[in-house]
């Protein structure tokens, strides 16, 4: 008993249970005295890394699952369907993280369901509300497919599959609009962001580079599940995402300076300072050296390039979020905010309960990419028939079920 | 602008800096009696020296157009027919989007309470209600800040920048700020040396967010439009091979839906 006790203290895992034991003692202070116990936010800083960090780069890098679905479902790329169950499980459970970060965040959580019933149309907060909660549904239901699926409910599946293509143009839809609109929020203070990163076509930008970055996120949980799960990545179709990513990149750049030029905000970009650069470090990250590692090794693209490419482009991209939401109003008006241990501790267990659950979820699930002789691959191959039902008039195709 | 909106004009060249209207304040709003040095979720107006000798007071604008109002995802802060910018705590989700969206950087947070609120000038809305002035204005004893219909302050504040340029500087700071605010000031000197922030827009902020937001409808029916017509190509591309590899080979057509 003792020695199977001891088995399973992995120090991993010993972290891990210190980590959450602590979030919950602070998420215990939170509640009970109020946000100023926990936090280092004040009225001069009202938003902080919990908004810049799990939510406005948490919903970024979740941008993944809205992709993927498109892609396979819409656009018909059948041959990235392998990585569709993981980008839908990712986005999920970071939606489901953001919402518990949200609870957190906001102060007076018990009032959450009121954008339900009173409305703001003028506010794009309440349209994001709007749309993550819609959106939290449309990727629940695009999920329920793997757990009908492992319980064998065929016939809900089959009803499902019914109404698959229409859900997944909604989830599209809902994403554009809510990914888009998460700049919208900060286009009503000019005066109190810098205008290296303020611009009133902010959600253009928003948009766009989540596109990029849920395309780095897919390529880095890849690189995740192989380190951690011992999946081994899907070369056959990582790199092709890498490369829309860098063409992305390369679009949201071009974009971006072309804004800053024509707002004449350029010159802020190479007046010696902080501000400088930060912008530098940002795109740096974002966009120079992914673009240059995935341009680089274009013809064969490495396991070990993929990743770095994919993690820069993830770091950076949480930097632009950051940058806007907290550092940008920051450089305005100086507040000295910086994160306490306690905030850090709760973002850092946001992403440990993410580890957490797909690891959970990918054990109990049909969900790995099955990459080429995987032990999941018969299991993938097995549910993956009664996806996409023919039409009643095309022939029969007897013997071809289940075999692959 | 209804024309019952009612204001104040705050005249800094005859401000005493004595506090009475803070006083006042504190009092008529049921606050903690203890004047804090700045805007706090329990003190609603200050007077601050400033450019030395010049006492200036802070508050809520009530802008004409208010950022907070327009932010607000379910309407907690509303601007009324009187002018004010009221709070209602019981829908309000305490997302504090009101502090990040104020040009102004007014409301306040109870930030060690464990049910806070959005704190703010509330322009005295129950006062007004009763056809009272605010406290504020009531309390003052020289008349620098005087309460009233809002077209009227207007008025007398340009009349007063007329009758002597000498001791204005000649700018209301208010009249087009942020697209027109309900507290209205006049200075001695350029109102930048008095740390008021002059680089506020003088257009509604919320117009900014609005003509992004009214883009949503188009988003939606162009995005369905582009999705649906996708969707449909990428039916009808593969109907065509399956017809057509049918016509070729006669016999065993592609599994369906296993093209990798």
């Amino acid at each position: 008993m003792i020695e199977r006790v001891r088995s399973l203290l992995t120090p991993w895992r010993v972290l891990l249970a210190v980590l959450l034991v602590t979030a919950a003692v602070i998420v215990t202070f939170r509640f009970a005295f109020g946000l100023g116990s926990v936090t280092n936010l004040s009225d001069e800083t009202p938003w902080g890394i919990w908004v810049g960090f799990d939510i406005l780069a948490g919903i970024g890098l979740a941008a993944g699952g809205f992709i993927m679905a498109a892609a396979v479902y819409v656009f018909g790329l059948e041959r990235y369907r392998p990585l569709l169950r993981m980008s839908i499980l990712t986005a999920l459970i970071g939606y489901l993280l953001f919402i518990t970060g949200l609870i957190l965040e906001i102060g007076r959580p018990w009032n959450i369901w009121r954008c339900i019933v009173d409305h703001n149309f003028h506010s794009p907060l309440f349209e994001i509300a709007w749309c993550v909660m819609l959106y939290t549904t449309v990727l629940l239901l695009e999920f329920s497919q793997v757990v009908l699926e492992r319980f064998g409910w065929h016939r809900l599946e089959a009803l499902l599959h019914k109404i698959l293509v229409p859900l997944v143009i909604v989830g599209v839809l809902l994403s554009t609009l809510h990914q888009s609109t998460l700049g919208t929020l900060f286009t009503i203070v000019p005066h109190k962001l810098h205008p290296l990163w303020y611009s009133p076509i902010l959600p253009v930008h928003f948009f766009i580079s989540c596109l990029a970055a849920g395309l780095a996120m897919i390529c880095f949980e890849g690189f995740l599940s192989w380190r951690f799960l011992k999946h081994p990545p899907r070369l056959d179709l990582l790199p092709n995402l890498a490369r829309v990513m860098a063409l992305i990149l390369v679009i949201y750049f071009v974009f971006r300076i072309e804004d800053l030029a024509l707002r004449h905000a350029l010159p802020h970009a190479f007046a010696i300072g902080l501000p400088a650069f930060l912008f530098w470090l940002e795109n740096l990250l974002f966009v120079v050296v992914p673009v240059v590692i995935v341009f680089r090794t274009a013809r064969r693209m490495t396991t070990r390039s993929l990743f770095a490419a994919s993690f820069c482009a993830v770091i950076g991209f949480i930097m632009h979020r950051f940058n806007v939401a907290v550092t940008g109003m920051q450089l305005i008006h100086e507040t000295g905010y910086f994160p306490t241990w306690q905030e850090l501790v709760i973002s850092m267990s946001l992403i440990a309960l993410g580890f957490i659950a797909a690891g959970l979820a990918v054990w109990f699930f049909p969900i790995a990419s099955a990459g080429g002789g995987d032990a999941s691959a018969g299991r993938n191959g097995a549910y993956r028939l009664p996806w996409r039902p023919r039409a009643a008039s095309e022939p029969a195709e007897p013997g071809t079920g289940g075999s692959r | 602008m209804s024309p019952r909106a009612k204001a104040l004009l705050i005249d800094i060249t005859r401000c005493i800096g004595c506090g009475a209207c803070s006083a006042a304040c504190k009092t008529a709003n049921d606050l903690p009696h203890e004047v804090e040095p700045q805007l706090t979720a329990d003190t609603w107006t200050v007077v601050l020296e400033r450019g030395g000798e010049r006492w200036v007071r802070d508050l809520c604008r009530h802008c004409l157009q208010p950022s907070c109002v327009s932010v607000c995802p379910v309407g907690a802060l509303v601007k009324r027919e009187d002018g004010a910018v009221v709070y209602n705590k019981d829908i309000c989700l305490g997302c504090r989007y009101c502090m990040i969206g104020c040009p102004f950087r007014i409301p306040k947070f109870e930030w060690h309470s464990a049910a806070p609120r959005i704190r703010k000038c509330i322009l005295c809305a129950p006062r007004l209600e009763k056809g009272l002035p605010t406290a504020c204005a009531e309390a003052c004893p020289t008349e620098a800040t005087v309460f009233g219909d809002r077209d009227t302050l207007v008025a007398i504040a340009r009349a007063r920048l007329d009758a002597d340029p000498e001791r204005y500087h000649p700018q209301v700071y208010g009249l087009t700020e942020a697209g027109g605010t309900s507290v209205l000031f006049l200075s001695p000197l350029p109102f930048e040396e008095l740390d008021f922030d002059t680089t506020v827009a003088s257009f509604p902020l919320p117009d900014l967010t609005w003509r992004l937001l009214l883009h949503v409808p188009n988003v939606v029916m162009l995005g369905a439009g582009f999705l649906g017509a996708s969707y449909w190509l990428y039916r009808r591309r593969e109907q065509v091979a399956l017809e057509e590899e049918g016509e070729t080979s006669g016999s065993a057509p592609r599994t369906g839906g296993d093209h990798d």
